[in-house]
């Protein structure tokens, strides 16, 4: 026998399942009503510094379909890469979005600032990035992802570079379609397979 | 109790008292489960930090689904209800003012959703959401109704045991949980492919609520308690260090 430990284990995952949206966006779901407005509508408020990007995109399952009821949350700092509760933050950020697959295309949609590079406690920093998270039916444990951007300097970034098959590193890059405009699929399964994290 | 210092990290999430990912009894796991292996890291400022939510959000119904889909103006038909318990870390401190989310289905177990046609009818009392904010001990209540068990598709005659949902957000990102609460007592909850994709006994029993006698009101409603546990964050003296010290 040992000395026992006290410290607990986390509470166990389970599916979001395919009535989310009712706990999550009820408004979205057809409550309206019940609270004045769904959560995390937007990231940012009128007057965010910063250059104002919308990211669309859908999730995909191992068969190619987009699934139709996806719901996403991301969380990303301002455009100087500092998060809400920091010393310093844009007042105009909050950070945190949720939004959902559309009910008959899959697609979503976000509108927000783009985010600065992040500085680490250690030293070095983090390329402009937006932390997603995603659950749906089906998804058993949400799933974590970064959305990361072309059109930025990602070759010092400490995440990208661990990615031991480099030309999986492009399932985390939103392609610039158009000014202000990027698009950003992820695959559950199959040669595209976004890479999910654990950390 | 102080809240856990910023840019400590979290501790690692034990995957092996999660679901599994893929299971071929959840049919819809299949074709949505990374077939890849997780990319790891010890977590950085963006998993650390995490939205809050302040009480100006919350209005004095959200957390009793008996009366807020109606405004007050009429109750819910079901068992009433008290669900509570405590939101705490894994070093057992009390994850205080975070924001608690729940959904059900209704006492026919019949979700107020447009995808769900199950032949149960809609309580027009009841909506089925509810949300508050943990106090200062990491405890959350719920006034609500017992939901109904209910088929869904899957294999032929699959049922969902009668369950909650819960989401919990704590104070970072990397601690995003949603989960499900089951109630003692159930008999389909060992029937249920998605209780069963945790595949320890002793975890699963961890998501089962037990009748809590202490708490229920005479003539009025049974309690349950359900307890969760997020993640916790290392704390050493040899944490904050430059790297490579």
């Amino acid at each position: 026998m040992v000395q026992k430990l006290d410290w607990l284990d986390e509470t166990p995952s389970q599916t979001a399942g395919p009535y989310v949206h009712i706990g999550c966006i009820p408004t979205f779901a057809g409550l309206a009503g019940i609270y004045p407005e769904d959560l995390g509508l937007s990231p940012i408020a009128d007057g965010a510094e910063g250059e104002i990007i919308t990211i669309t995109g859908a999730v995909f399952d191992g068969t190619g379909w987009a699934i139709r009821d996806a719901m996403l949350e991301s969380w990303q700092p301002d455009a100087q890469g500092l998060f809400t509760g920091q010393p310093g933050t844009d007042p105009k950020v909050s950070g945190f979005a949720r939004f959902a697959a559309d009910g008959e295309s899959g697609e979503f949609s976000l509108r927000t600032v783009k985010p600065g590079p992040v500085a680490l406690p250690g030293g070095g920093r983090q390329a402009p990035h937006v932390a997603l998270w995603i659950v749906a039916r089906g998804i058993n444990i949400g799933l974590a992802t970064r959305i990361y951007f072309e059109d930025e300097d990602n070759s010092a970034d400490p995440l990208l570079a661990r990615i031991e098959q480099r030309h999986r590193v492009r399932t985390l890059l939103a392609k610039r379609t158009a000014p202000g405009q990027y698009r950003f699929d992820i695959h559950l399964q199959g040669d595209n397979e976004t890479v999910f994290l654990d950390l | 109790m102080t809240d856990s210092p910023l840019n400590a990290p979290l501790i690692p999430r034990n995957r092996v008292i999660h679901p599994v990912p893929c299971d071929p009894d959840y049919k819809t796991s299949v074709t949505r489960s990374p077939n890849l292996p997780l990319q790891s890291m010890d977590s950085t400022p963006t998993e650390e930090t995490g939205p809050r939510f302040g009480h100006a959000l919350i209005g004095p119904l959200d957390n009793n689904l008996i009366l807020n889909w109606t405004k007050g103006a009429a109750p819910a038909i079901g068992e009433r209800i008290l669900v509570h318990g405590r939101v705490m870390d894994q070093l057992r401190r009390p994850v205080a003012g975070t924001l608690v989310e729940i959904w059900q289905a209704n006492a026919g177990g019949r979700y107020r959703h447009v995808k769900d046609g199950y032949l149960a009818p809609l309580d027009p009392s009841f909506g089925g959401c509810g949300r508050t904010l943990t106090d200062d001990e990491g405890r959350y209540q719920f006034l609500t109704i017992r939901p109904g068990a209910y088929p869904w598709p899957n294999r032929v005659n699959d049922w969902r045991p009668m369950h909650i949902h819960f989401s919990v957000f704590g104070q970072s990102f990397g601690q995003r949980l949603i989960t499900q609460m089951y109630f003692e007592g159930d008999p389909l909850i060992h029937r249920c492919p998605i209780a069963h994709t945790i595949k320890s006994r002793a975890q699963l029993d961890r998501l089962v609520a037990p009748l809590d006698m202490a708490h229920a009101r005479p003539h009025d409603f049974l309690a349950y308690r359900f307890d969760i546990v997020l993640r916790g964050r290392r704390q050493t003296m040899f944490e904050n260090r430059p790297e490579g010290m």
